[in-house]
């Protein structure tokens, strides 16, 4: 018997849950603070109460956040970032950023440098590394007062010394940096993996601030099993990872709302709806797992090319503001976000937002009815025909196939939803609330390998057998029960021109998580 | 060359957007990745320079049309992304060496990203592309072209790199021989370069080239983004405008790959879904989708296309974004005529690419 507990923190809600195997105890929602760590031990404390368990019985803490995620669609906590790319005279012809939406290459900053250095496909230069420039940059990096930077180098997947290399000289000439390595994040791809790195770098303080804040909330609630962060694939990473890589974090949030949402429902095929504060987020549920994109995902208009869901995000959610009159009524995408409990009507404050339609309209119960009857009907109408409109675009985008599948609604903001979108019916489960909680309880654990093997001697088969044998290993160390094991990622990338037929191998298993003692 | 300037298409941004998408599927997986070629040329059309389509009747026979492309591996081409200008320095060496000015650019390859390349060169140079190219598809390699098939001597020829380097072909003795040689070249100029060909004439062009194919993309890509729109099936869409067949549903199970002579060859293996359950489906890879097998059996091969799209959102996938997992849908396309000639299968049926056993068999006659 295992007890998990499960926390989800949304810009909106701290949700937490906790599991007994496969059974949920409790589950309860509060808000999410400003400094994030009240809220989370306002939620857990609530839910340990409910539950009726010891604090010292709860094995384990899997926390799920779309906190990054959030940052970067509402462009809110994003540091300025020199963006650094290592490749000329290659690659002039797109600067970093290049297919960036303008709003966002402004928040950070728009600062991009082309200099000489890179390597080509079989390892020489495609130029020295420019030493030079990088210290001239580095001298305008300190005279702009920048922080953060992210250096991606052409090939640096297949060898990252230059990288290194430059890392090594900026830090020399701006102690306090921090700097993002491409190689440290992608995969082949120049634009995405670069892309990914720039945003990792831009919300690297708000990681540091908010892993901090997570850690310092568990600890002072009295728990001190090990706490994990769940990443995008729907698998579990260590904290101090997320420290350094918030970006792995970036669809987490969708995975674990729909294995969430399969997980309470039973439904293996749906569509799943997760409304959350700010945001709604729409994918396809396959076989009970999130329909992957085929290759690459969007995040706030920006490319990348990490394994995620295919998931489409709307700027709508139970704290976003409605604006206008009946007539030239505007809904989003700004939000209150958390501050939703003092800035809605309904509870006292005095911003509109979509929670006062759904009260107003009797579609929910929160706050105090009484502070939204002088809100317009019509205006009512319009948001809500608004509404069920946005959400049945998005809800079309994610279908694969006319056949009415169901669409489930989860996630604190799911009283927006109508009874049915389009053809589609929609189920709302109990604990429909708390779904990404439960999503995050039920991650699972991966092992991984990614190196180079020596094809001499022996063959592609014995090599991805012994890469699988290897990532078995390491899941099974990190607690998944073996029986549960499946392979997810499995790539060999033949490297030309080098000694002995090397290949790289990337080689992914995951697997539910067992009994911890073992 | 007579005055064409009323009968060009001057390209929008959305139709470079339709072009990204249509020379993805013509591109049978290779042709590099036509992404990045969709961002340079959206980059040049913002920095004001004119991309334009010359219909291929308005060519003047004694036009001179310089056919250009990209040569290389697609892995280089998206991860070392090119200079910008190398096509442009083709051109101008070429004209140099020739002492001719270029009436028009030819598109060697509408496939992937070769598709941009002459537009963003042309545009460069302030002329117009001819609506034609020499595939009508990707191909691996030079002399696969209808230029080539029907005797145009591609040398002298011009090859760039980012770099600056620029390699004078003067003379081959046979097509194969230039592809040989480029091959080798673009090898040690770093795995993607442009290429710029012996100009031909007008009249050479409208017999022999693929006529129309920027329209048939670009209306092709049209014809996806309208389907995704109305959640109709892009699939369908497709086989409908192109006469092709969907013939294969399924998850890859198994990919090898590995470099061989530059190219990246390999083969996917599909375990069938829906309609396809219980079936195995067997892609054979160079650069491009070549082959394609269901339970051992012949089902199409080149010259006609084997398309491979996202199962779901119907969009093109290039060979090196495959992944085990992925759930795909093959489709058959059948080629131009032009290339099902007996002269134009000894360059491009499955025995040139080393299936001397396979018999070509035009996917319309299969059923």
């Amino acid at each position: 018997m295992v007890l998990r507990l499960g926390i989800d923190v949304g810009g909106t809600n701290t949700d937490a849950v906790i599991l007994r195997d496969r059974e949920v105890l409790a589950g309860v929602k509060s808000s999410t603070t400003e400094d994030v760590m009240s809220g989370i031990s306002a939620a857990l404390e609530a839910v340990i109460a409910k539950a009726g368990v010891a604090r010292d019985a709860i094995d384990v803490t899997m926390i799920g956040t779309t906190h990054f995620t959030n940052a970067v669609i509402e462009r809110r906590h994003l540091d300025p970032v020199a963006a650094i790319r290592l490749g000329l005279p290659a690659t002039a012809c797109l600067p970093p950023m290049v297919d960036w939406p303008e709003d966002l290459v402004e928040m950070v900053g728009g600062h991009r440098y082309m200099l000489r250095g890179g390597y080509e496909f079989d390892g020489r230069e495609i130029a020295p590394l420019d030493e030079d420039e990088l210290i001239r940059i580095a001298g305008e990096i300190t005279d702009l007062g920048i922080k953060a930077a992210a250096i991606s180098s052409v090939f640096s997947p297949i060898n990252r010394d230059m990288e290194e290399r430059a890392r090594d000289l900026l830090l020399q000439h701006c102690p306090g940096l921090s700097v993002v390595l491409s190689s440290e994040i992608g995969r082949i791809g120049l634009l995405e993996r670069e892309s990914a790195a720039i945003m990792n770098a831009s919300l690297l303080s708000l990681s540091d601030h908010t892993v901090e804040a997570f850690g310092r909330a568990l600890r002072e609630s009295g728990l001190n099993c090990p706490f994990f962060v769940t990443q995008n694939d729907g698998t579990l990473m260590a904290a101090d990872t997320v420290r350094r890589f918030p970006v792995l974090t970036f669809a987490s949030g969708p995975t674990n709302s729909m294995r969430g949402a399969a997980f309470l429902t039973g439904v293996k095929d749906a569509i799943v709806i997760d409304i959350g504060g700010t945001t709604t987020d729409v994918g396809a549920l396959q076989h009970g797992f999130p329909r992957q994109a085929a290759t690459v995902v969007d995040v706030g208009g920006v490319r990348t090319n990490f394994r995620m869901p295919d998931v489409f995000s709307i700027g709508l959610g139970g704290g976003t503001i409605v604006t206008g009159g009946p007539d030239d009524l505007t809904v989003g995408p700004k939000s209150v976000g958390y501050r939703l409990t003092t800035e809605a009507l309904c509870f006292g404050g005095d911003t509109l937002t979509t929670t006062d339609i759904a009260v107003r309209a009797g579609m929910a119960e929160v706050g105090d009815a009484s502070k939204v009857q002088s809100i317009d009907p019509a205006l009512v109408d319009a948001a809500k025909a608004r509404i069920a409109e946005m959400l049945e675009m998005a809800v079309e985008r994610s279908r694969i196939s006319p056949d009415p599948i169901p669409v489930i609604a989860v996630g604190g903001g799911s009283i927006l939803a109508p009874e049915r979108i389009g053809d589609l019916d929609v189920i709302r489960p109990e604990n429909f609330a708390v779904a990404n909680a439960v999503g995050a309880a039920i991650a699972q654990i991966s092992g991984e390998v990614d190196r180079i093997f020596a094809l001499e001697g022996t063959t592609r088969d014995q090599c991805l057998s012994a890469a699988e044998t290897e990532a078995r290993e390491t899941a099974i160390a990190a607690g998944a029960r073996a029986d549960t094991l499946t392979v997810i990622e499995r790539e060999d990338v033949p490297l030309a021109y080098l000694p002995g037929n090397a290949t790289r191998i990337h080689l992914k298993v995951v697997g539910d998580m067992g009994d911890l003692n073992v | 060359m007579s005055d064409f300037k009323d009968k060009l298409w001057h390209l929008t941004e959305e139709d470079i957007d339709a072009l990204e998408i249509g020379s993805g599927i013509l591109g049978t997986g290779g042709g590099g990745n036509p992404y990045i070629g969709k961002l340079r040329a959206r980059q040049s059309l913002r920095e004001g320079y004119r991309l334009s389509i010359l219909p291929i009747e308005a060519l003047d026979d004694e036009a001179r049309v310089v056919p250009l492309g990209g040569i290389g591996a697609p892995l280089v081409s998206f991860e070392r992304l090119k200079e910008g200008r190398e096509g442009l320095r083709c051109l101008r060496a070429l004209e140099d060496r020739l002492g001719f000015k270029a009436d028009a650019v030819g598109c060697e390859e509408i496939g992937g990203q070769n598709s941009m390349e002459p537009l963003i060169t042309a545009g460069y140079a302030d002329l117009p592309v001819v609506d034609g190219d020499g595939m009508g598809r990707a191909f691996p390699e030079m002399q696969m072209t209808t230029y080539a098939i029907y005797g145009h001597r591609s040398t002298p020829s011009v090859m760039c790199d980012p770099h600056g380097n620029a390699v004078c072909f003067e003379h081959a003795i046979s097509e194969k021989w230039h592809e040989t040689m480029a091959r080798a070249c673009v090898i040690s100029q770093g795995g993607a370069s442009v290429l710029a060909s012996a100009p031909m004439s007008g009249a050479f062009f409208k017999r022999h080239a693929i006529p129309h194919s920027y329209t048939q993309a670009i209306g092709l890509g049209r014809a996806v983004m309208t389907a995704r729109a109305q959640h109709d099936d892009p699939i369908a869409a497709i086989c409908e405008r192109e006469g092709g067949r969907h013939i294969f549903s399924g998850k890859i199970s198994d990919l090898k790959r590995h470099f061989a002579r530059g190219f990246n060859v390999g083969i996917a293996s599909i375990e069938g879904l829906d309609n396809c359950r219980g079936s195995l489906g067997e892609i054979t890879i160079q650069n491009e989708f070549l082959i394609f097998r269901r339970d051992g059996e012949m089902q199409v091969c080149v010259p006609d296309l084997v398309v491979v799209l996202d199962l779901d959102t119907g969009l093109p996938l290039t060979t090196e974004v495959l992944r085990y997992g992925q759930r795909i849908a093959v489709l058959a396309l059948p080629c131009h005529e032009l290339l099902r000639s007996a002269q134009a299968l000894e360059v491009v049926g499955p025995a040139a690419f080393g299936y001397p056993d396979l018999a070509y068999r035009p996917m319309t006659e299969a059923v």
